[in-house]
């Protein structure tokens, strides 16, 4: 993964905003500067799930709009030092900004911080186009839904021609109990139709909406499956090969078969 | 269409069928009954009438998912198409 990264998934509601914010505190446990951006323009939310509502005062726009510095629109984390956002405008539309000027906003953070993320919105129009612009690498976030499924496909399609290769995916609330009944999709299936690279797997965790709740994220959280799931994704972000958190396994009928024969 | 599994029918493998399905009518920009299929099966209909006489009205063009010989998936554009006659065009007439 390169150090501007869009995370993106077509659909809304699988977990994009929960992702950037965890992936963003991750990098910086890790040692890393890293500001995110939310580029949902009139729907901002990555400000609340990182718990900093409070200390807004410039925005998106006001930044592109030349109303304040860029530093100015700066915030700071409250727990995580070396962690910064720029919120999304919330009385503006998204024709407020341009792919022109998000172009040229990350490649002034890029000689400031380690990481750029960029929290996408949900669909395929110009608030889609915007988040794309300046990004080099893609995470595209899905959970094993049919229409969430298909919507990262269309996704992946746009990436592609928007010229953006690097995107892996992240299958994100996997609930392994059901996979093993038959009634949701399979990790492997999902990959076998989307054809990209995993860059990771987060299962369904309870935590998550807590963490919500109180606006901290919870990577790294040794207690809870998706913190540590996010920890291994921040990982493979900075290169390292960590293997797949074990979920209890994802066994079909195989799975089942072997667990039976090696009982004694 | 009856279609035979060999895996048991569960609702994560409909999901997995489904999906493959759309997503090549998706990625190819076309609905499984729009225009391009409509044009496809005129194309192919014109190449096939110089060698046999054929049932239009019968004539079927789909895109599947199937199983190749290696047991690995693999998707088809299966083309069914009844045969009234094969027009002769050799050498030999009768």
């Amino acid at each position: 993964m390169q150090n501007v990264i869009v995370v993106t998934s077509g659909k809304g509601g699988v977990g994009k905003t929960t992702t950037v914010a965890n992936l963003g505190a991750g990098l910086v446990q890790a040692g890393k500067k890293v500001v995110l951006i939310d580029t949902d323009i009139g729907l901002r939310n990555l400000d609340v799930v990182l718990g900093l509502e409070n200390r807004i005062v410039y925005d998106l726009v006001d930044i592109v709009e030349g109303t304040c510095r860029l530093k100015q629109a700066l915030i700071r984390d409250k727990r995580y030092d070396g962690l910064f956002l720029i919120p999304a405008a919330q009385t503006r539309d998204k024709t407020a900004v341009s792919p022109v000027q998000m172009k040229k906003l990350v490649s002034e953070l890029e000689a400031e911080f380690d990481y750029v993320l960029i929290d996408c919105p949900a669909g395929i129009e110009q608030g889609f186009k915007n988040a794309i612009a300046g990004a080099k690498s893609a995470i595209v976030v899905t959970v094993p839904e049919v229409s969430a499924v298909r919507d990262a496909d269309r996704i992946i399609g746009l990436l592609s021609a928007s010229g953006i290769d690097d995107c892996e995916l992240l299958v994100n609330r996997l609930r392994p109990d059901l996979v093993k009944k038959g009634d949701m999709l399979a990790l492997d299936d999902t990959l076998d139709i989307l054809g990209i690279g995993l860059i990771g797997v987060v299962p369904e965790d309870e935590t998550i909406i807590r963490s919500s709740n109180i606006g901290e994220p919870i990577v790294g959280s040794e207690k809870a499956m998706a913190g540590k799931a996010y920890k291994n994704i921040t990982q493979r972000i900075l290169g390292n090969n960590v293997p797949l958190l074990d979920m209890n396994g994802e066994g079909r009928l195989a799975g089942r078969l072997k667990k039976l024969f090696s009982v004694k | 269409m009856a279609r035979f599994r060999r895996r048991r029918t569960t609702s994560s493998n409909v999901a997995k069928e489904r999906l493959k399905l759309v997503l090549i009518h998706d990625r190819a920009g076309t609905s499984p009954s729009g225009d391009i299929m409509e044009n496809i099966k005129k194309d192919i209909i014109k190449v096939i009438s110089k060698y046999f006489e054929v049932q239009e009205d019968l004539f079927d063009v789909e895109i599947q998912n199937t199983q190749d010989i290696n047991g690995s998936n693999a998707t088809t554009l299966t083309a069914n198409i009844p045969i009234r006659r094969i027009k002769n065009l050799g050498k030999n007439k009768y």
